[in-house]
Formats: structure tokens, sequence, C-alpha cells
């Protein structure tokens, strides 16, 4: 399975775009974890915060840019999703979009400074670390795991797929882990035995990534 | 499936809006291009201090009740149990910005604090100068040495009532910033949950008690809580309760305190009144001087069935705050 190599804006929005139907798939199944550690709406903010992002960018002149679809996707989601989902992902797709700005088209390289910059938003904004069980917890993995495959110089479906694999696994080490921020960490232990559904809805985002790039 | 008297999951928030202004036209308005922006009429008052609280709703009358003169100048409303966006909590600040700087009050909670928190970015950007004071006031959620984790709950309300009046009372930003944290120092609150609620979206009770049993150290989102016990009389409940919150303020005989029996949305004011009897004789057994005691639904967790006990020490400073006139929009029907 070879797939692109290279991510041109159209490509870009097409990946956000089958983020955004893998979350509104699995809607049901992130509010349930949500709901044994948190208040049980994680699914419908995500699948509501991905939606505002892609109507934002569909409301987008042409030509695309990564900074503009990025800043409408952000803006989109923030003000939809609400909640503590809303300014990590507007975050992650600020900081990403900056990082890749004066890009034309997205190689390994750049997606890895993409997500590297996502990563560190995320834990400047939520204030968290590994091991919080955040989802972090399943983006550092993913992250790390694309910059190995870089310095191996894999092909970019390859990268994004064992990214997934990392990110995935990831979210259910998770399980194990007391959480220690957000709306989970005031049950203590009581939060110990459920997956975190932030690490969940993480992992569904770099594996609609990785199916994006090797389905072409 | 539990049943509300609701007409569609997604427009419940809208609705509820629109039935506010329309219910009290002459005391607040809806931005027409921030519908989720709640506006005190009278806002903005040029020279005052703006105040804006806000977080999720399902917790009527909080946060956006609160909205009124001597108490907050808007509210950004959030989805049920969700923050707000940063976008009607930038539009409600320029809207009462009178030239002298808004102070957001807000609990912690961390969607709160982070769209608070790039709404003051946003803001800055167009000179607003913003202060933030988080309320802490839920003892059962951390403990003392970790007290700025702990969640926000029904004490808010005194601390809203600090900064609305010192406000009102010509302080600057500063000095209102300090007035909400001196309340939000002095008060504890602790709650309890006999029945969970369920959320418009899903009708399903976010968490499950059984026939015998009563949940301690809930919040206001319905999340469980931190200790799940047997159910027992009200006088016990009270007393669970205020060991805990009497414990960590030790106030001192012949002191002033108020105290605010919140209920938690599904429990009827018989109950809170009961509970309210035992709290006040135990606080006069302390030689305890009750300034203030309010009973009813402050914060509320949609239909959750219980209630939270809050004290709050207070200080001359505290006294003339809370007693100086305030007209918050949800309490004025007579």
């Amino acid at each position: 399975m070879d797939g692109i190599d290279e991510i041109t804006p159209a490509d870009f929005v097409a990946l956000l775009r089958l983020v955004s139907q893998r979350i509104a798939a699995e809607q049901e199944w992130l509010s349930e974890l949500d709901r044994a550690i948190g208040d049980g709406d994680h699914g419908s903010s995500m699948a509501r915060g991905w939606q505002a992002a892609l109507d934002a960018i569909d409301a987008l002149p042409e030509p695309l840019s990564f900074s503009a679809v990025c800043g409408a996707a952000a803006r989109g989601f923030v003000n939809s999703a609400g909640g503590a989902t809303g300014p990590l992902y507007a975050t992650i797709l600020m900081r990403g979009g900056a990082a890749v700005k004066d890009r034309e088209v997205l190689d390994l390289g750049a997606l890895v400074s993409f997500f590297e910059a996502a990563g560190r938003g995320i834990r400047e904004r939520g204030k968290g670390e590994a091991g919080d069980k955040t989802m972090l917890d399943a983006w550092l993995p993913a992250v790390e795991t694309l910059n190995a495959a870089r310095t191996d110089r894999k092909k970019l479906a390859d990268a994004l797929g064992e990214a997934a694999e990392a990110a995935e696994k990831g979210a259910e080490a998770t399980r194990h882990m007391a959480a220690r921020l957000g709306r989970a960490s005031r049950l203590g232990a009581r939060s110990q035995g459920h997956i975190d559904p932030g690490a969940a809805s993480a992992a569904l985002l770099f594996r609609a990534f990785s199916q994006g790039v090797s389905e072409v | 499936m539990t049943k509300k008297l609701i007409n569609d999951a997604g427009t419940v928030i809208d609705e509820m809006l629109a039935g506010i202004v329309a219910a009290h036209p002459r005391h607040v308005r809806l931005l027409d291009h921030s519908p989720r922006s709640l506006i005190a009429a009278g806002a903005p008052r040029p020279g005052k201090v703006g105040i804006v609280v806000g977080g999720g709703s399902g917790h009527e009358p909080g946060f956006l009740g609160y909205v009124g003169r001597g108490m907050a100048d808007g509210a950004a409303v959030g989805n049920p149990f969700a923050s707000p966006g940063p976008d009607p909590i930038v539009a409600a600040t320029k809207a009462v910005h009178g030239g002298a700087g808004v102070l957001y009050v807000i609990g912690n909670y961390s969607g709160d604090v982070m769209n608070f928190e790039m709404a003051a970015e946003l803001a800055e950007l167009e000179s607003i100068m913003t202060r933030t004071v988080v309320v802490t006031d839920d003892v059962a959620s951390a403990p003392i040495s970790d007290a700025a984790r702990r969640r926000g709950v029904a004490g808010a309300v005194f601390v809203f009532k600090a900064a609305g009046a010192a406000a009102d009372m010509g302080r600057d930003l500063s000095g209102v910033a300090q007035a909400a944290e001196l309340a939000n120092a002095s008060v504890r609150t602790m709650g309890v949950a006999l029945e969970p609620c369920s959320l418009p979206a899903t009708l399903k009770h976010n968490f499950t008690l059984s026939a015998g049993e009563l949940e301690l150290g809930i919040g206001i989102h319905g999340e469980p809580g931190v200790e799940r016990g047997p159910m027992r009389p009200a006088d016990a409940v009270a007393d669970a309760i205020l060991d805990r919150v009497l414990a960590e303020l030790d106030p001192a005989a012949g002191s002033d305190v108020a105290v605010l029996v919140n209920g938690m949305g599904g429990t009827p004011l018989m109950e809170l009144y009961i509970i309210a009897r035992h709290v006040l004789d135990r606080l006069s057994r302390r030689n305890l001087s009750i300034h203030r005691c309010l009973v009813g639904n402050f914060l509320t967790a949609l239909e959750m069935a219980g209630c939270s006990i809050s004290v709050i020490k207070l200080n001359d400073e505290l006294k003339v705050l809370l007693d100086y006139p305030a007209e918050p929009v949800l309490f004025r029907n007579f």
C-alpha cells in the first residue's frame, strides 16, 4: 500500500473530513467512555466540533492554504465544541497550522512539525503531561513514532500507520492510569479501569490520517 | 430514559435564553451578534469594572441568573455542562467594558479555565484588560494542600456577590479581584447526591445510585463524587458535610458567618429547610453569629437530587459586600 508522498491543502482538507467522519461514526462509543469517568458528552462535543470545523473550511475561498484551513477549522471547532475539547483542538490546529504555514505541500517532515507543534500546544493549554491519563497519552507516542519513521526515511503511509498504532496502544494504556487532570481526576482511583475518552478520540484522528493517505 | 420538558435537545439552550429574555426584558438582553452572551440592562456602565461570569448551562439559576445590577454584568452561556467557547465570552467582555477593565469569575473546571484564558488573550489583543478569579470552594475535590485544584461549587454565589458589590462601589479592577479572592478564600462547601441527573442530549443518568446509597463530594456537573456511602437521615448528612467544612474553616466563637444551603435541582425546598435547621443549630451551638442564610436552588445540576452546604467566614469587609444591594435577574419575582 503505497499511498501519497505529499499532502496538498486539498488533501489535508480531505484528511480532516475523514477525521470528522470517523469521530461522528464513533461518537456513541466516545460518549460511553466519557460516561464512565466524566459527564458523557465527549463524543457529541467532538462530533459537533469537527462538523463546525469542516463547515468553516468549506466556506473558505480558493485557493486554500494550510494556515487558512487550520485557522478556520480552529475557530469553528472551539466555538462549537465548548468544554475542554474546544480549546485543546483549537490549539492543535492553530499551533500545527502555524508550524507549516509557509509550506505548499506537506511531506513527512512537515507532518512531524505539525503534530509536534500541536503536542506542545496541548501541553501548554491543558497543562498536562504524559501519564496524566489524557489525550497526550495517545498523542505523544504517535509523534515519537512519526519522528522515528522520518529518521528511518519511511513512506508517509507507513509512518502514519505506525503512528496510529502507537496512538491506539497509548490510548489502551490509559485504562490502568488514575486520572490526574480534568473532570475524571475528581474520581481518584475510581477512574482506573476505563480508557480516557480524549486519548481514544486522538487515536481515531491518527488512524483516520493513516487511512486517508493510504487510500490514494 | 428520563423525561424532560424540552422540545429538541439541540435547541434547549437557545429556547431557555429566549424564555429568560422574554420573561425579564427590562433586566437582560442577548447580544444580536452573539446569542450566547446575556447582558444586564444598563451595561456597560462607564468607569465601573465589568464582571463576566459563565460556564456551562444546566446550573440555573447559576451562572446567568446572577446577571444584574450589583452582581454580574454579563454571562457567557455554554451548552449543558460544557464551557462556552471564547467567542461569547469575548462578545460579553466587549459589551460590558466600561473602560475600567473586566473581571472574569468562573468555576475551577478545565474547560472554563481554558476558554476564559483564550478569551482573555483575545480581549488583550483589543486592549481590554481582564483579570480572572477561579472559584475553588469544594473541600471534597482535593486536600487543603492542593486547594488550587478544588472545584468551584455553590460558594461561587458569595464570590459573585463580593465582586459585584466591589465593582458597584467603584473599586478598580485590582480591588474588585481582591474582593472576589477574599470571598473565595473564606468559603468552603461540600455536596451530596441522592439521585443522578441526565443531559438533554442523552436522557440517560450519567451515574447510578442504588436505593440505599448516596454520593458525598459531588460537584455540579453530575460527574460521580469521591465517596459513596449508605443513605442516612438528613441531620446525619448535614453533619457529614459540616464536619469537613467546619474542620477546615474553624470559625472562632463569636465570629460572623453566612450559610448557603443549596439544592442541586431535584430536591424539594422542604428538605433543604430541614437541612438548614440542623446546620443553623450546629453553628449557633458553636457561638457563631449567622449574618445571612440562603436556602434554595442557587447552583444546580439539572435534576440531580441532593444539596450542598457552604459556610463563609465574614470579616467587616465581606459583611458590607454581602449586604450591598443586588438585583440578579433570576431572583426578581416580586
